[in-house]
């Protein structure tokens, strides 16, 4: 084994130029270095990497049931969004049928009331117009009589005797024209 | 943290080698690679004893322990910071394998994550002042490297018999320049576990010394600024090395692996 790889420099003793070529350490090493390798590799395969690459599969498995989740959250949201929209703009027809039913209704009320006060004010003019005829009648009437009356009494008043036939006859005449 | 924990040191592993006594500039750049009992006084390193590089291993298996075993032991959906890190470097090394070595090369995910998580720990907690870092030794990257080399080796021809020989058998060049080429792929072929392991135990081993030379420049009052500044620096960019490395062979593993699976170019 080569343990003498010193440098015969004289001022400097012993000492070796590079420990790593010194090959009587190589055999301790070895033999350790293979134990701690060994070691190494059970923790690793035993214990360490299944852990490790179970936590992060399950990490994935969670994030893509996740995101999955999410997907169906919001196709459902999507889906109440339709029904709310539906929902309202069927209220809103419904609403707007029951205004309309409504306005027809009140404007069928109205119609008739209008009707009944128009039957009700033709009527009340109808009477109206006969009394203003009737009244009419007999402010005629009772004009001619004046008229008949004083004609006599002028007659009379003349000097004149008056034949109540032919005054009324000329009266009649005369207001007619 | 650094330039007070290696100057501190200095003449502490200076006096051994009688050395220190001599006064002036002292260098000793390699001396925090000696491997030595880690109980004890001795020198005597036996295939048994427990040495500083012994502790610096099992440290770098409790790190690994305490960042993927405790760490992740919440199991949370939603995880805490330590969890967090350790799902990275899980997810870091999972998409590398799957990435380079297609679905098949899952299978040995496992292998490949050990390997890293081991160098990534020991580089990084070697990075503490007065630590000992496995991985600059060459005994450790090479085992390591040899133990990739062989396992693909070894599975290359498991896996496609005498079909892996067309790994060094280029169809898609000239019939002509084919042998030359499988010349060439079989020379780079045996090269690998060389610098497979050399890159790793060269790099994090300079980067060491020479933060320890510059601790050594430390001791003149006047180039002290400078020198603690440039080990400041020098340390910044051994924490970058620490996990290029560590990534860069776990890298080359997978295209190793790759080779084994699929020797087809």
């Amino acid at each position: 084994m080569a343990t003498e790889t010193t440098h015969a420099e004289g001022v400097v003793e012993a000492g070796p130029g590079m420990p790593q070529l010194d090959f009587s350490t190589w055999g301790n090493q070895i033999f350790w270095l293979v134990i701690a390798l060994i070691a190494t590799y059970l923790i690793l395969s035993r214990v360490a990497l299944p852990r490790i690459g179970a936590v992060l599969a399950e990490r994935s498995g969670t994030i893509t049931n996740d995101i999955a989740a999410a997907e169906d959250l919001k196709v459902k949201a999507a889906e109440a969004e339709k029904a709310y929209d539906k929902a309202l703009a069927d209220a809103r027809t419904e609403a707007q049928k029951i205004v309309a039913e409504a306005k027809a209704e009140i404007q069928k009320d109205l119609n008739a009331a209008i009707a009944k006060a128009d039957d009700e004010i033709a009527a009340k003019s109808a009477d109206s117009e006969k009394a203003i005829t009737e009244i009419r009648a007999s402010a005629m009437e009772n004009v001619e009589k004046v008229a008949k009356d004083t004609a006599k009494e002028i007659v009379a008043a003349l000097g004149g005797k008056a034949d109540a036939k032919t005054v009324n006859a000329a009266v009649a005449n005369r207001m007619k024209g | 943290m650094r330039p007070k924990g290696a100057t501190t040191k200095e003449p502490e592993m200076a006096t051994p080698q009688d050395a220190g006594d001599e006064g002036g500039l002292v260098f000793h750049p390699m001396d925090q690679f000696i491997v030595k009992p880690f109980f004890g006084d001795g020198t005597e390193v036996a295939w048994y004893t427990v040495t500083n590089a012994t502790v610096w291993m099992f440290l770098a298996v409790i790190a690994t322990f305490l960042l993927l075993v405790i760490g992740s032991s919440g199991r949370a959906t939603v995880p805490s910071r330590m969890q967090s890190v350790a799902e990275l470097a899980y997810g870091f090394v999972y998409k590398m394998v799957e990435d380079i070595c297609g679905k098949e090369g899952v299978k040995y995910f496992p292998y490949i994550m050990t390997l890293f998580m081991f160098i990534v720990c020991a580089n990084f907690l070697g990075l503490i002042p007065t630590a000992f870092t496995p991985t600059s030794h060459f005994a450790v990257t090479v085992v390591l490297a040899l133990a990739v080399f062989l396992t693909v080796t070894i599975l290359g021809f498991v896996k496609n018999g005498t079909g892996f020989l067309s790994l060094f058998w280029v169809a898609s060049a000239p019939l002509a320049l084919r042998p030359i080429l499988a010349i060439i792929e079989l020379i780079s072929y045996f090269v690998r576990p060389v610098s497979h392991s050399i890159r790793l135990a060269g790099n994090v081993m300079a980067g060491h010394a020479v933060i320890k030379v510059f601790a050594g420049f430390a001791a003149i009052a006047v180039i002290s600024p400078v020198s603690v500044l440039a080990i400041t620096a020098m340390y910044g960019l051994e924490v970058l090395v620490s996990f290029i490395q560590a990534y860069v062979f776990t890298i080359l593993t997978c295209v190793y692996l790759k080779d084994a699976l699929h020797p087809h170019h």
